[in-house]
């Protein structure tokens, strides 16, 4: 245990602080409060006057088919954004530790993606990937697969994971290769002389110590798919088409700033703040259990 | 059980550093082969060549006649002590153990038999639910032995595998590896810059310098007639003292008391084989010396004098009672002295 620091003046521990608790009591704290107020209005049609409520606009919200697909889009949607860019970050990773020359050049071109704006990153794949002009569609269509993600709801998906996933690989190679490189050689070599060939040796000794890399990119996707991906998918799909790819922040937008039923969109960010809460705590209590730190 | 045949085996690395330079060791069954030298002397490279962690740029490495060059170390059915342990942080001892079996198919029954009887040969019985990190240093170094015990391999490979402990665990450490690899009779190979942990193990000892064997033998042989300067100075502590000669005089001008033989550039005693007199014996070297230094020890003392121009270490027992800036007579016999040539062989 480090010994305490005892600071003789009584005010300057507290000006010390002040500044990152009035950062987090304007930026976080106030919002927060006002979306939990907002959530218990509602305003009439012309936005002249707004009534309280109470929990009407989330009996509302969550009676609403609509808000339950867009959790089953949700679901969908991170679960397979953070599997897909986990997974291809961590063969790259793999790839690219066996490297023995011109590594870093590598690794450079690999981290590239992640300085890619999400709007532009969704645009690319739309070009890409667009039934009438996009060469990969073309590539798609000349292998027989009906692509037209403008009109099938999970071909929409597909697009949309792909390029928030690709948005993501970067990132979570970086840590990787990080993780990777903190396994002591020696190891290896033990497991090697152990009898491990190279599959089960992965599978027995490199996974297991990478864990904490992986829990914590496994927050930070999740993270990442239910609250920065939004860019992705307003220029990708916009939702659509039909509801097919409206995740929660998705509609949280549409609502309150599209449709303008601002209750109704406060009362959605409240709930989806809930929900991650939890996530991250179970995620906390579970998956780290099974994590071994050094 | 197997021997263990290195025919004239180099290794090359692709920045054309040559790391060991044509090194040929023939280790019968069940001996005890220890590599000792300075650090960066190629003993470690050349380890690792015998256990298929790098690859042999030239010469043959054979187990029992069968040249192993191009099999990988999963298949040489060879067992390493690793000078960090490298033990699997994520797996309880048993595990540990156990790992090295199971990957081989072992049965189930007969894995637990075996981890169990190794635990209790090494008094680990109580710790096999443990995970590295819950143990001390010298449990660790005990669980690593058990992994390559465990298996029972063809050869046992050891690289440092005391150098992390402390002094005195080390000399324990050093008695029981040596009496778990005559009980087991497994070939080993064992390196380490310790000459007394060198002297102590080995049924051959090999001193490597650059990359390349000085001296190979019996250590009791080596320390009687070391073939280089480097060896005698290498071998042995405090390490041999070297006199350079010129026509039969010192570098500081002084003659030599006997007649050097033919060739001889280098004289070397041992700090043991000398003794402080203050009567000169008829026959052997005697050095007027100045006391400079005393260091007691207990049992022993070390005197550090200048003679002859140098610095040279003087072993006497018991307590030295000469003060600094004393004068005496060193003396050694004949049959102790060591003679070298200009190129630091051994002459005569």
């Amino acid at each position: 245990m480090t010994p305490r620091v005892v600071f003789p003046n009584k005010i300057l521990p507290y000006l010390l602080v002040a500044p990152q608790l009035a950062i987090t009591l304007v930026f976080f704290y106030w919002p927060a409060s006002q979306a939990l107020y907002q959530s218990m209005l509602r305003e009439d049609p012309f936005g002249l006057k707004s009534k309280f409520v109470w929990f009407d606009n989330f009996k509302k919200v969550l009676a609403d088919p609509n808000y339950i697909n867009s959790i089953h889009v949700t679901a969908i949607f991170s679960i397979a954004t953070a599997l897909l860019s986990m997974v291809v970050a961590l063969i790259l990773a793999v790839m690219a530790d066996k490297v023995v020359r011109s590594r870093n050049l590598y690794r450079t071109l690999l981290i590239w993606p992640y300085a890619v704006a999400p709007a532009i990153a969704g645009m690319l794949w739309l070009f890409l990937f667009n039934p009438s002009i996009g060469s990969l569609a073309y590539a798609l269509r000349w292998m027989g697969i009906p692509w037209d993600p403008l009109l099938k709801g999970d071909q929409a998906m597909v697009l949309v994971v792909m390029a928030a996933a690709w948005k993501q690989i970067s990132y979570n190679f970086l840590f990787f290769v990080a993780g990777l490189q903190a396994i002591p050689k020696t190891l290896i070599e033990a497991a090697a002389i152990d009898g491990a060939r190279e599959f089960k040796r992965f599978w027995t000794i490199v996974f297991p110590l990478l864990a904490p890399t992986t829990f914590f990119l496994l927050v930070v996707n999740t993270v990442y798919a239910f609250f920065d991906t939004f860019g992705i998918i307003h220029a990708v799909t916009g939702g659509g088409p039909g509801k097919a790819t409206e995740t929660l922040v998705y509609k949280v937008y549409n609502d309150g700033f599209v449709n303008l039923i601002l209750g109704d969109s406060a009362a959605q960010s409240v709930i989806l703040m809930v929900i991650v809460i939890a996530l991250t705590a179970v995620q906390f209590r579970y998956v780290e259990r099974k994590v071994h730190y050094g | 059980m197997a021997t263990v045949d290195l025919k004239d085996v180099r290794k090359v690395y692709p920045g054309g550093v040559e790391a060991v330079k044509g090194v040929s060791i023939a280790i019968p069954d069940k001996a005890l082969c220890v590599l000792v030298g300075p650090s960066g002397c190629g003993k470690s490279t050349l380890l690792r060549m015998i256990a298929g962690l790098e690859t042999i740029s030239d010469g043959t490495c054979a187990f029992d006649g069968k040249v192993v060059n191009t099999i990988g170390p999963t298949e040489r059915d060879i067992a390493m002590v690793f000078q960090n342990y490298a033990l699997y942080p994520h797996m309880k001892v048993y595990d540990n153990m156990a790992y090295g079996l199971r990957n081989r198919g072992t049965p189930k029954d007969e894995i637990d038999r075996r981890v169990r009887e190794t635990a209790k040969i090494l008094e680990l019985s109580h710790l096999l639910d443990r995970r590295p990190r819950e143990l001390s240093g010298g449990q660790r170094q005990r669980v690593a032995m058990g992994r390559a015990i465990v298996r029972q391999p063809k050869v046992f490979l050891f690289d440092e595998p005391l150098s992390n402990l402390d002094a005195k665990l080390r000399g324990q450490m050093r008695v029981e590896i040596k009496n778990l690899q005559r009980a087991l009779g497994v070939t080993s190979v064992y390196v380490t810059h310790d000459q007394l942990e060198a002297m102590t193990l080995a049924d051959i000892l090999v001193v490597m310098n650059a990359g390349k064997v000085e001296q190979m033998g019996n250590p009791l042989d080596i320390y009687e007639q070391p073939a280089s300067t480097f060896v005698a100075s290498f071998i042995g502590a405090p390490p041999m003292n070297l006199l350079p000669i010129t026509n039969g005089k010192f570098t500081d001008g002084s003659a030599l008391s006997i007649t050097a033989p033919a060739g001889a550039t280098i004289l070397g005693f041992r700090p043991e084989d000398a003794d402080v007199t203050e009567s000169a014996p008829k026959q052997g070297l005697t050095l007027p010396a100045k006391v400079e230094g005393v260091e007691p020890v207990g049992a022993e003392s070390f005197l550090y004098c200048a003679a002859a121009g140098q610095r040279i270490v003087v072993r006497v027992s018991g307590r030295a009672l000469h003060e600094i800036g004393a004068k005496l007579t060193v003396s050694a016999p004949l049959e102790k002295l060591h003679w070298f040539d200009k190129d630091g062989k051994r002459v005569g």
